[in-house]
């Protein structure tokens, strides 16, 4: 068995979110940077499990980033995984992130490849849709549970107001949410092994973005709350039926 | 040249969501002059032609029971045979599970540049710019479409149902290439009987402050009262006083209803992250620090077990309720 999980750096979930150059930048001065957590908490540790159960499973990570992404690898690493591979590029539209992976994954013959469900900064979840297109792989996305049943799979799904249990023959492309596993924490050990784990650098594949980011904005400021007394509750129930004609 | 439309169903009946993005097509149509047209796989109960109401002049229908089940690998196949014959250039998903998981297959299948997430119509003055949410909801982008054909999936509830309109669609059957899909879905389970969070329109959300799962009777009863759907802040699922499925958040569900009511619920970051994007904001807490105070429309500090059980009477006196 070989996995495949794709890692993004994300903000801190607590960053205060800034733009600068005119709007046309994330101020990531500062900025304390994560594994995405649909990543860690949810693709890889599961992964991991995977690997704890059947120990000749080989997990490779592959992340799309400058230098500057491989603290977040080492620290993916320190949770799990054989080996990581970094994809040695700047910026891109999520075509061109999934098209890297895909470069990668086409040379590794993967019977699974995990993904987040989406990254918590640009929330495109697109990259497991786009990957398995370009894999020409079936693809389960927003998966809550994952069993490995030999060459096949049992995946659970979400879907509006429930769920779905599917069964998909291996290689798939499946993306991950909360359910999948529980989240861990590296331990020391894992610490340690991390640093001398193979993290292979590659450069990337040409492709041209799709599409491009003109500029950010922040949400116009909330003009500010109208508290109405603990004892009054009908006030609020008016203020909510005529006023902001909510229900 | 035509904008087409993705109206996605389940068991036969058209989702709300598909209703949003029928008049977001159909706006987006009017302004370029150009035709709006949906599409529809899989057998639907429902009057399809009706649809024209929401300004889509035709409805190209695959009705193949082999599409009832949706699969992201199928669809998109079905999908792009379609809009080579139509000749659409602007694709309009909902960003719903569905659309999440078809749209970035398209878009890699017809080299079309998507935005997922859209929140608003695209603006045509200076190409084609779409803004979206980012961030989880914390600031938006405005992303710049550079390819000939154009997806865009737009986010539940961030535009408003066409309930004016009138007239009824040309029903085109379309007969396409169906393959098998390597996806068997063996079971579905589906919360019966109550609003499914994703689509709801009014969301009761109860957090720590409500001390323990056996006092969500009034979270429930309120929801009930209002026709909302219940959810719950992250503590509260981990500690699993209430399922997962209820958790929204930056690591949860994120929602957009019209009306959001947090109960007990301080409002951190990440929670906000979830449901910012409320139309209205209602916190009952009894901390008046409480940041989720800042980011709300109403508020009543106060305890929550004294204060909903009379919010409840109020509301059933305005409901004509007894």
């Amino acid at each position: 068995m070989k996995i495949l999980v794709c890692i993004s750096k994300a903000p801190d979930t607590t960053t205060k979110i800034a733009f600068t150059d005119n709007n046309t930048k994330f101020a990531a001065d500062g900025v304390q940077w994560i594994i995405n957590p649909y990543d860690e908490w949810y693709a890889l540790v599961r992964a991991i499990e995977l690997k704890e159960k059947d120990p000749s499973t080989i997990i490779h990570l592959v992340t799309v980033g400058e230098a500057d992404a491989e603290p977040v690898i080492r620290k993916a690493l320190a949770l799990g995984g054989d080996e990581a591979i970094r994809v040695n590029a700047g910026s891109g539209d999520s075509y061109y992130i999934a098209s890297q992976i895909a470069a990668i994954a086409g040379q590794g013959a993967y019977d699974l490849i995990f993904t987040g469900k989406e990254t918590i900064d640009y929330n495109g979840s697109s990259i497991g849709g786009m990957v398995s297109e370009l894999l020409n792989l079936p693809y389960v996305s927003l998966a809550i549970k994952f069993e490995l049943n030999g060459a096949s799979a049992a995946i659970t799904r979400e879907i509006e107001g429930g769920e779905e249990v599917c069964e998909v023959g291996l290689p798939v492309v499946v993306s991950c949410q909360k359910g999948m596993a529980e989240a861990r924490i590296p331990n020391m050990r894992g610490i340690m092994a991390a640093r001398t784990k193979p993290l292979k650098v590659v450069e990337p594949a040409a492709v041209d973005s799709l599409t491009s980011i003109v500029s950010f904005e922040l949400p116009p400021a909330k003009a500010g709350v109208k508290l109405v007394p603990a004892d009054n509750p009908a006030e609020l129930v008016r203020l909510l039926h005529e006023e902001a004609k909510a229900f | 040249m035509s904008v087409l439309i993705f109206i996605d169903q389940s068991e036969g009946h058209i989702k709300k969501a598909s209703l949003e993005v029928l008049s977001y097509g159909a706006d987006i149509a009017e302004k370029s002059g150009i035709a709006a047209e949906g599409i529809i796989l899989g057998n639907v109960s429902e009057d399809i032609a009706a649809l024209g109401k929401y300004g889509v002049k035709k409805i190209y229908h695959v009705d193949n029971a082999a599409l009832n089940h949706f699969d992201a690998q199928v669809f998109t196949n079905a999908i792009a045979e379609v809009v080579q014959r139509s000749g659409a250039k602007v694709i309009v998903f909902s960003n719903n599970v569905d659309g999440k998981s078809v749209a970035p297959r398209l878009s890699v299948k017809l080299k079309a540049g998507l935005v997922s997430g859209a929140v608003a119509l695209p603006d045509t003055s200076n190409g084609f710019i779409v803004k979206k949410t980012v961030f989880s909801g914390k600031a938006f982008a405005n992303i710049a479409l550079n390819t000939d054909i154009k997806i865009i999936a737009l986010n539940p509830n961030s535009f408003s149902v066409n309930t004016g309109g009138e007239g009824s669609a040309e029903v085109v059957k379309t007969d396409v290439k169906v393959e098998e899909a390597k996806v068997k879905v063996t079971s579905v389970n589906k919360v019966k009987g109550e609003v499914p969070l994703s689509e709801a329109d009014i969301v009761v959300s109860g957090g720590r402050g409500l001390k323990g799962p056996e006092n969500w009777g009034m979270i429930e009863e309120l929801a009930t009262l209002l026709g909302a759907a219940t959810a719950c802040s992250r503590p509260v699922a981990d500690t699993h006083w209430r399922p997962h499925h209820e958790h929204v958040g930056q690591t949860g569900l994120a929602i957009a209803p019209n009306l959001y009511i947090a109960i007990g619920i301080s409002g951190a970051i990440q929670h906000l992250a979830g449901v910012n994007r409320s139309k209205i904001i209602v916190v009952i807490n009894k901390d008046p620090e409480a940041p989720f105070f800042k980011a709300a429309d109403y508020g009543i500090v106060g305890d929550a077990f004294e204060v909903v059980p009379r919010l409840i009477e109020e509301i059933k006196k305005v409901k004509g309720v007894a």
